[in-house]
């Protein structure tokens, strides 16, 4: 049976707070009753095959999709909100959702007057100099590498310096500066009391990061423990036998 | 927890602005949707002027009709891209996920696709006066005016109807079908008042195409902007 409710935070302490979140399309419930709560800090590392309902979570998390039945709280803020509370969500995904045409710089720079922050200018320059890519802010997006277009997308999604931070599988296609970028611009995040969400297909790499680790299975948390109480070889492989399962 | 208190989210006006502002950016270091239409548009008034029986229908009488039929497709072309654009690397997400009124993007949105529009007309309108002979220098400011009172008009109900289409396969087809019978009281009302105008009619003769323009202008910049965000909430 899976966790009912799975908390790592009392309510009061929480960065995000979800609660029996659903969302349905037709008849299929991508997210069945999720529930779960991170604290400043912690990170949840999200594992499941594929169609489990990850991204769907993680939309729903980010404001872009509705929940069809529960709620979430992000630093307090109810996601119904709207506008409030995506002003507290980064969120770096599969895509880049960056514009080709613009150069890295200005991409990051109009996300970070869209987030209302003060010098954008100098925002932008922050988080494309965190992930050591500022040599090449300047040129068109369209001109540059995966991994380098990735590297500008995650300067977009932490340059309003987010309270939580969503990440799917933000390591692919980095080259190893830039994985060492991330690594340490997440670990910057998680020291100013954001809480990350990592959603990865690649168990080293998520329980290297994680607090928490979850997997996720039908729409559902099939698991969900603390770091410390996860034996990494051991949870490998039954996690292999739980997709295998699903398969 | 960091500290958030500092950024103050844009006001509807301002991200509109911004918005705005990008498109503009991104088709001015493109131009492929300026250029699409501009060729467009003389190569339409090309094949109407060969089509042209001159002993049959007056300059006069056809060129209204004509500037309004160009006006109105290669507008569409614009409006086409005005979400493609976001649909590339679902930079829609990072739009729709920024702390901003869903209506900003709209009216942002709307405000690139105008000046987008003007763009055509300006380089259009000329065109039209050349190939047919029409004197448009007399009625200069007032067809600029009606020009912009008929833009205001398609592109509040093609950003809509752009925003809804580009997630489907058959976006450009869909763009097109659902925004046509929409801009048929616009294409009207534009294309009597140009037709009064060219004549040299007495203002009161336009003023009902005018109202009609004025009214659809209102109800649909109103009535899109609030409708917008249900087409983009999923």
């Amino acid at each position: 049976m899976p966790p009912e409710v799975v908390s790592s935070a009392p309510p009061s302490t929480s960065v995000v707070e979800a609660e029996g979140l659903v969302r349905a399309f037709g008849a299929r419930r991508a997210v069945d009753g999720v529930s779960f709560s991170l604290a400043a800090g912690e990170c949840l590392a999200l594992f499941g095959p594929n169609g489990a309902g990850k991204t769907t979570l993680l939309r729903m998390l980010a404001g872009l999709l509705a929940p069809s039945a529960g709620r979430c709280l992000v630093a307090g803020v109810a996601l119904r909100d709207g506008a409030r509370a995506r002003g507290l969500v980064g969120l770096v995904s599969h895509a880049s959702m960056l514009y080709g045409a613009l150069s890295g710089r200005e991409n990051v720079e109009f996300a970070a007057r869209m987030y209302g922050l003060p010098g954008p200018a100098a925002a932008a320059t922050r988080a494309l100099s965190a992930m050591r890519v500022l040599d090449r802010a300047d040129a068109p997006v369209r001109s540059l590498s995966r991994g380098l277009q990735q590297r500008v997308s995650i300067a977009r999604a932490i340059v309003h310096e987010p309270t939580l931070l969503l990440c799917d599988e933000p390591y692919t296609g980095l080259d190893e500066v830039g994985s060492a970028a991330l690594t340490s611009a997440l670990g910057e995040r998680r020291a100013a009391g954001a809480a990350l969400l990592l959603v990865t297909h690649n168990l080293g790499e998520g329980l290297a990061l994680a607090t928490h680790a979850a997997i996720m299975q039908r729409g559902r948390f099939a698991r969900f423990e603390r770091r410390g109480d996860v034996d990494q070889s051991l949870y490998t492989s039954q996690y292999r036998e739980l997709v295998a399962a699903d398969a | 927890m960091p500290d958030v208190a500092l950024a103050t989210p844009p006001g509807m006006l301002r991200a509109a602005w911004l918005v705005a502002r990008k498109d503009l950016a991104i088709e001015f270091r493109t131009r492929t949707a300026f250029f699409s239409a501009m060729v467009f548009a003389l190569l339409g008034l090309t094949i109407f002027y060969f089509a042209w029986d001159a002993t049959a229908v007056a300059a006069i009488d056809l060129a209204p009709g004509v500037l309004w039929v160009i006006f109105t497709f290669s507008g569409l072309l614009g409006l086409q891209r005005s979400f493609g654009i976001e649909q590339a690397d679902r930079a829609m997400d990072a739009l729709l996920g920024a702390p901003v009124d869903r209506e900003a993007i709209y009216l942002g949105k709307a405000l690139a696709n105008i000046v987008f529009v003007a763009g055509v007309q300006v380089v259009a309108l000329p065109a039209v006066g050349l190939f047919y002979n029409v004197p448009l220098g007399a009625v200069a400011l007032p067809l600029a005016g009606l020009a912009l009172l008929a833009a205001i008009g398609i592109v509040a109900v093609g950003t809509l109807f752009s925003a809804m289409a580009v997630n489907t396969r058959l976006a450009e087809l869909l763009l097109p079908m659902l925004s046509l019978p929409f801009f048929l009281p616009i294409v009207m009302a534009a294309a009597q008042t140009t037709a009064r105008l060219l004549a040299g009619r007495p203002a009161s003769e336009a003023w009902p195409w005018l109202r009609i323009l004025l009214a659809f202008d209102l109800v649909f910049v109103v009535a899109c902007t609030l409708a917008f965000p249900f087409t983009v909430e999923e």
